[in-house]
């Protein structure tokens, strides 16, 4: 058994290793469908095959996001989600076997009321391994990439197919954990095609930085993860699994252990 | 006299006003946010688009607005001189054209071929859809539901003109859902679509290009109240929602030193609950719809749902520049309940024969309380910002509910 190694940039990038298969990220919304949800959701996706995982901390005014994910957070607030909840949700996942990284993803707001290096020392005691937040863009992002680093914490930026080569230089080195590469000119949502612009974009950012990529934004199914192999190092998906959850009655873990299952092609 | 915007400065240096504003968006935005910061001070200080944006403002939306007396309402509160800078008298009744048509122009220069907008009281989604149909290109304005039922007038006058307008049900349905659906929508469509944000909000360049854009405002009142009442105001007062009409006239005396500003929120139902948007006088800073600047927010950073009787002051965020006068104290900031404004609606009505816009009823209300405590030589200078033909249904049904507010008037 080997050790882990010690800041979340190096587990996460230990999570990605290129070459490889496609790594799977799952999305878990805290407190959707259901706060008592969220850890049960995190261990199960685990336990379906997913290399890392991201969870996102609800907002009021997520402008990244499509419907799926506006609604799912709507839900999750309406019922009391707030950070610091999410965040005690990963420590208890942790004491329950959750050994995989996990990214918080949340947008700037609710970083910045909490204070920027005061969440990233409460995330990374909670047991999160690095932060990503939608609407801090390169430019404005030094001082969380500053405050993750001194906590331990990767930073995962992101570069969309609207990004310059210069964008995509800052945004590399920027980035600890990985670099988020977002698959569609377009907010969240499932999709039934991964554009050829996406894997253009995930070539260009592998010829600028080592960090893993990972691509996001549409991917529903198991063709897309597979088409990725040889250009991403990961794939997120979100809005196609909290369809999935709120689509049923049955149990949120199952329905999210048997999902991610299918899109790792077990 | 001027009949087109000032000879516009410079952005500011990364787009902040003091710690105020930046750029908090998604990524896939930012290229097309500095090909804006890139083209719009070249299109500014190119004589040729200003030739052609100055004539339109002067044939087509009718500036130089006036400057008036209005001397029963100064009669009425006793005190300082009460002098109203008419931009309800601009094309389409209100200010948002100073804006909406400088954007359409700069996006057509651009080879942008479709315009997205937000809108709250409908007035800036129709002086958009008038500008969109006056320069031939497709517009998309989203509004919230609850203010498409308040504003059914401003929603069919956009149809009129050849708008889309999408209705906006996430959140509390009014003007912040609808920014954030606009700006998902220019998310999307970014290649061939120019956002014109309403006010002086948002992302930079937007807030400095919206403040150049209504400088005009500031810069023909300057002038008109020393000529007409030769001396400069002892006070200009704005209604503030975004805050564009107020830093469109601010702008032109932020140089006079003695004469204060004072910009007018929205008191809702009164501060003490959560039914207000009272964002500078009872908010904190934080960033929505990407800028950093006073907000109405949770102690976790959630936005708060905001109740005005005014549409367009039913916003919880403020643009940067006026977080930045809060701060440095070379603005005021003050809330004025629906009550009060709603009676300075009927003030205004009655005595002067003008029907202002519920927005700017706000201004009048706080204007008509200072100057009555103010000498009579001095002089409070009014942005009014807009007309209330858009309002009278809301007004009507508020008067079947409750006493007309008429007799306090006097005759």
């Amino acid at each position: 058994m080997t050790t882990s190694p010690a800041t979340g940039a190096a587990r996460l990038r230990a999570a990605l290793p290129a070459g490889g298969e496609v790594a799977l990220l799952p999305y878990v919304m805290a407190g959707f469908p259901s706060p008592s949800a969220t850890v049960p959701c995190l261990l199960a996706a685990q336990a379906g095959g997913a290399a890392a995982l991201e969870l996102g901390i609800p907002f009021s005014d997520p402008l990244a996001d499509g419907p799926t994910i506006q609604r799912a957070g709507q839900a999750a607030l309406r019922q009391g989600m707030t950070p610091a909840a999410a965040l005690a949700s990963v420590a208890e996942a942790r004491r329950s076997g959750l050994t995989v990284p996990v990214a918080v993803m949340t947008y700037l707001n609710p970083v910045l009321q909490r204070g920027v290096d005061r969440f990233c020392r409460e995330a990374a005691a909670a047991g999160v391994d690095a932060v990503l937040v939608p609407d801090l863009p390169a430019d404005e992002a030094q001082d969380l990439a500053g405050a993750a680093a001194a906590s331990g914490l990767g930073f995962v930026a992101m570069v969309a197919p609207t990004s310059t080569p210069e964008r995509i230089a800052a945004a590399a080195r920027l980035a600890t954990g990985f670099v988020y590469c977002v698959a569609q000119v377009g907010v969240t949502g499932a999709r039934d095609i991964v554009p050829p612009s996406a894997v253009e974009l995930l070539d260009r950012v592998g010829r600028v930085t080592t960090v893993p990529r990972a691509l996001g934004f549409g991917l529903s199914r198991r063709a897309h993860v597979v088409a990725l192999r040889g250009h991403a190092e990961g794939a997120v998906v979100a809005s196609a699994l909290l369809d999935r959850l709120g689509s049923g009655a049955d149990d949120p873990a199952e329905l999210m252990r048997r999902a991610v299952a299918e899109l790792c092609g077990r | 006299m001027a009949d087109r915007p000032a000879a516009p400065s410079g952005p500011p240096e990364r787009g902040r006003f003091g710690r105020y504003g930046g750029q908090f968006v998604p990524e896939t935005v930012m290229p097309a946010l500095d090909e804006l910061a890139r083209e719009a001070p070249a299109a500014l200080a190119d004589p040729a688009f200003q030739e052609e944006l100055g004539r339109l403002m002067h044939t087509y939306a009718g500036r130089p607005t006036p400057t008036y007396r209005a001397e029963r309402l100064t009669a009425h509160h006793g005190g300082a001189q009460l002098w109203l800078k008419r931009e309800d008298l601009l094309h389409t009744g209100a200010h948002k054209l100073n804006n909406a048509l400088g954007q359409v122009l700069l996006a057509r220069r651009m080879g942008k071929r479709r315009i997205v907008a937000e809108t709250g009281a409908g007035q800036h989604g129709v002086a958009t859809a008038t500008a969109c149909a006056r320069v031939g290109l497709p517009c998309v304005v989203y509004m919230g539901d609850e203010d498409m039922r308040r504003q059914a007038v401003n929603v069919y006058k956009m149809r009129l003109l050849g708008a889309t307008v999408e209705p906006v049900e996430s959140g509390s349905a009014t003007l912040k859902d609808a920014t954030s659906a606009a700006i998902r929508d220019w998310v999307t469509t970014v290649a061939d679509t120019h956002y014109v944000i309403g006010s002086v909000v948002g992302p930079h360049p937007y807030p400095w290009l919206v403040r150049t854009l209504q400088a005009v405002i500031g810069v023909e009142a300057r002038a008109q109240v020393l000529d007409q009442a030769g001396r400069l105001p002892h006070t200009v007062v704005a209604c503030v929602g975004g805050g564009s009409n107020a830093i469109g006239i601010f702008s032109g005396f932020l140089g006079d030193a003695g004469v204060r500003l004072l910009g007018v929120e929205a008191g809702g139902r009164g501060l003490d609950g959560p039914a207000h948007a009272a964002t500078l006088v009872a908010g904190r800073p934080g960033v929505l719809h990407g800028a950093f600047s006073y907000l109405l927010q949770d102690p976790d950073g959630q936005v708060l749902a905001t109740h005005s009787i005014s549409a367009g002051l039913d916003y919880p965020g403020v643009g940067p520049e006026h977080s930045q006068l809060r701060d440095s104290g070379r603005a005021g900031y003050a809330a004025v309940e629906d009550g009060a404004a709603l009676a300075a609606f009927h003030r205004c009505t009655r005595l002067e024969g003008i029907i202002p816009a519920l927005e700017t009823a706000h201004a009048l209300a706080a204007a008509g309380d200072l100057a009555a405590g103010l000498p009579a030589e001095e002089v409070v200078l009014v942005s009014f910002s807009g007309r209330g033909d858009k309002d009278v249904d809301t007004v009507r049904a508020l008067g079947e509910r409750t006493d007309h507010r008429s007799d306090e008037v006097g005759p």
